[in-house]
């Protein structure tokens, strides 16, 4: 081993002779000498990440305001529906069982369309997963967004990691107390402000946040505001990675998601290893070293606490962060960024096969040429791992669904009718001699005008109706007045005259349909007239 | 048994002493977490024994702090569920029938109220969809033998029939024409030939023609001159299609001969003025009511 690392020394490694990387003092949590002393029981250790700047820093900058703004702003937003609904662009009106969506109004029965965007959801998480392992948690996830913003106070208040050691190793001074006490109260109000943004989507916004300030609110919001609250503050401010770690089941089916081409935040031991520490020293020692530089950066920036270079594991939440951290030290090194990068497991075998001599040993020139240029079997990202079957059949998957959703929702009907056959007694002799069956029949006006209907049979020769409610409705068809976005139901009989009567059972039609709008719906029902005679 | 402070030597830490198969149990401190839960709930329960009832008695458990009892909590549960009724109770009480009928809210609340009173008091004998049996009057249909406004169908409910508690109740009497001699057995069997005749169905034309004298001197006092019948005496519609026991010639002639009455209580003073009320708008509501 220590053998192959002797050989050639090449100037692998141009590093400008004033650059001097710091080592961090830091140890990932879940790896390091603490955590293998005690492999059966460990207390949590607490993490400090680093600030860090780079691409991913900015992009995860960008998704929190961009999901905090849509979480926060949505319920203000106003969507004029006239004078017989409400005025919010998105409501969940839990009380009168109806879901608002801009032009969208959805009613119980319609729910389908909910579960549709949860099953595509669940295929977007799929598709993204196998494309770029585990992205959701990294940028998007609440867990993470909000732990992310919990830290940026906290930093804001205490300063950068070494500050935060130092203040938390300090005793309790007055500064110490004022610093804790505005981050928690920070905390808290941020927490408040979530909690609170919720309740504002079952309710008219502007209404509910002045009965609320003014005490006046259900219970049911408070104690709603209260629990999103306390959520809010202990998840995001005091648990942290632990709720990814050890409360979260996503990371352990996201993982089984993954396939050998998934792009996932890697170390390029191909590239990195051996370590030098201090290529000065490397290069004294004439020792054929990686680029790594073993720094720490990466360690220290993890908001999980963990050392990529030691392989996936299960607490990566691939936020890219340590990408951006080791980037920065590439940057500087003047050596090409991506020793730390999102790459697949195919590629970083291949590289690692090169790189790798015949006792298994990583040697650094086997991957770069005398110039220090990468060799050209070397593989690198390449767009075209995107389109593999898998991602195909995701994307077909998840469109289909949506395109026939969408399909469905244009067409759906905004007037219909359901009808219930009286069951007991199921048909009822008239003194005529007629034969009356009873029908629950309600129609369902679900747009936001009132409608009249006009209900009408077809089939059944000689059969009228009558209708409980209605005086003075006996005929094949009849005007009915329905409220705007309400249901109304009727008990309808309908009775055919003596000489019509065909024991057993006859199909008829029960129809509907708006002379205004000629939308129509029907129902395929039976009369059923009892075999016994007389 | 093993050394009670023995160290294992993988993780450093002590063992219990106890040994199963040689396999030994670490003395690992509890979570955290679940260790403060643990005192949480001690000291929630003995708050908890202190304020509700807890601490079993001879004859009685403590009664604890508060006073609480599950009893009064479902009076006043029973008590709410009353007086949000109570404004429609109300309207119903001071409402006449026919005003009920008239008012879409009101006879919907009716209905619902008297469909369940009817569940639980008339269906033993007019069945749970009112659909009555063999002697007990269907009353989903258009046939009344008291009368199906909504007026009659409230008096008949209250007052019942051939109830003698009640002196304002239907009451009426149909001779034994068979068994007290007053017709001969084929004067009853012509004019039950003449009511199936009337009943449009199958009958000996020479019998009905006979019976149709008979009828007239006999029967047309209550049931009317063409068998129309007569409400006021509960007298049935016998030129229908719809029998109180059966339309077929041995059951009509054994009806003559020897008649049945039906008898149904006076619900009036059983079930008070708002419950009858119901009802009746219900059973007006089953669609053959006047």
């Amino acid at each position: 081993m220590l053998q192959s690392m002797f050989i050639h020394w090449v100037a692998v490694n141009r590093v400008t002779v004033h650059t001097i990387i710091e080592k961090q003092p830091v140890e990932a949590v879940n790896t390091g000498a603490k955590a293998k002393g005690a492999v059966l029981y460990s207390a949590r250790t607490k993490i400090y990440p680093k600030r860090v700047q780079g691409q991913f820093r900015r992009l995860k900058w960008v998704i929190m305001v961009v999901t905090l703004a849509i979480y926060y702003v949505t319920p203000w937003l106003r969507w004029d529906r006239g004078p017989y609904a409400p005025n919010q662009a998105v409501l969940i009106d839990i009380a009168h069982r109806r879901f608002y969506f801009f032009f969208i109004e959805i009613w119980p029965q319609e729910f389908f369309y909910i579960a549709g965007l949860l099953v595509m959801a669940g295929v977007g998480l799929f598709l993204v997963t196998s494309v770029v392992g585990r992205a959701w948690c990294g940028y998007s996830c609440p867990q993470t967004v909000w732990t992310d913003l919990f830290i940026a106070v906290e930093q804001y208040f205490e300063g950068d990691r070494n500050a935060r050691i130092k203040l938390e190793a300090a005793p309790w001074s007055l500064r110490k107390v004022t610093l804790r006490l505005l981050k928690h109260a920070s905390w808290v109000l941020i927490a408040i402000a979530t909690g609170g943004a919720w309740i504002f989507y079952f309710a008219d916004a502007p209404t509910l946040l002045t009965s609320f300030l003014t005490g006046q609110a259900p219970l049911v919001a408070y104690a709603t505001v209260g629990v999103l609250t306390a959520t809010t503050y202990v998840f995001g401010g005091l648990m942290r990675e632990q709720v990814c770690i050890y409360m979260c089941p996503w990371p352990r089916i996201q993982a089984a998601m993954l396939d050998e081409d998934s792009l996932v935040v890697t170390y390029n031991d191909w590239r990195g290893e051996p370590r030098s520490h201090g290529s000065k020293k490397a290069a004294a020692q004439r020792i054929a070293s990686g680029d790594c530089v073993d720094c720490n950066a990466c360690v220290a920036v993890c908001p999980t606490g963990i050392d990529i270079r030691n392989g996936q594991q299960m607490e990566c939440i691939t936020c890219a962060l340590c990408i951006d951290a080791c980037d920065n030290i590439m940057d500087r090194l003047e050596k090409p960024r991506g020793l730390i990068s999102y790459s697949t497991l195919r590629d970083y075998n291949h590289n690692m096969a090169l790189a790798k001599d015949a006792n298994g040993a990583i040697i650094p020139n086997r991957i770069r040429n005398a110039s220090g240029v990468f060799v050209d079997a070397v593989k690198h990202f390449d767009w075209h791992v995107f389109l593999r079957p898998r991602t195909l059949l995701y994307v077909s998957l998840w469109s289909s669904i949506g395109i026939a959703m969408l399909y469905f929702l244009v067409t759906r009907d905004r007037l219909r009718l359901d009808v219930q056959h009286d069951r007991n007694p199921i048909a009822v002799k008239l003194s005529d001699g007629s034969i009356r069956n009873g029908y629950t029949v309600k129609l369902l006006n679900m747009v936001q005008e009132p409608r009249a209907i006009i209900l009408s049979l077809q089939g059944l020769p000689g059969a009228t109706m009558t209708i409980a409610e209605l005086k003075d409705t006996s005929g094949r068809s009849t005007v009915i007045e329905v409220e705007p976005d309400k249901l109304r139901a009727l008990h309808v009989f309908i009775s055919q005259p003596p000489q019509m009567l065909r024991t057993g059972q006859t199909p008829f039609t029960i129809s509907v349909n708006d002379p205004q709008s000629f939308e129509a719906d029907h129902y395929n029902a039976q009369f059923e007239v009892p075999g016994i005679s007389q | 048994m093993s050394d009670h402070n023995e160290i294992d030597s993988v993780s450093g830490v002590e063992t219990t002493g106890h040994s199963w198969d040689g396999i030994k149990e670490l003395n690992n401190p509890l979570p955290r977490w679940w260790l403060w839960t643990f005192y949480a709930c001690i000291a929630f329960a003995a708050v908890y024994s202190i304020v509700y009832p807890a601490w079993p008695g001879f004859t009685s458990a403590s009664k604890g702090i508060w006073n609480w009892s599950s009893r009064v909590d479902i009076r006043h549960e029973l008590d709410a569920a009353e007086q949000a009724k109570a404004e429609q109770f109300a309207e119903i009480k001071s409402h006449d029938i026919n005003a009920i009928l008239a008012d879409e809210k009101l006879r919907g609340f009716a209905v619902a109220a008297g469909s369940s009173i009817f569940k639980v008091h008339c269906a033993t004998c007019h069945g749970s969809g009112a659909q009555g049996s063999a002697g007990f009057p269907n009353l989903n249909d258009n046939a009344w033998l008291w009368g199906g406004k909504p007026d009659q169908i409230l008096h008949t409910i209250t007052h019942g029939i051939r109830d003698t508690s009640d002196p304002d109740t239907h009451s009426s009497q149909m001779p034994n024409f068979g068994k007290d001699a007053i017709l001969k057995p084929d004067e009853i069997s012509a004019v039950a030939n003449f009511v199936r005749q009337i009943s449009k169905q199958d009958a000996d034309p020479k019998l009905a023609a006979v019976g149709a004298g008979v009828f007239k001197d006999n029967c047309s006092a209550c049931h009317g001159d063409t068998g129309d019948g007569k409400i006021e005496f509960g007298a049935p519609k016998l030129n229908d299609a719809i029998w109180a026991y059966s339309g077929d010639l041995a059951a009509i002639e054994r009806q003559i001969n020897n008649p049945r009455h039906g008898m149904m209580p006076a619900w009036g003073k059983k079930l008070g003025e708002i419950s009858v009320k119901d009802v009746a708008v219900y059973v007006h509501s089953l669609g053959g009511g006047e």
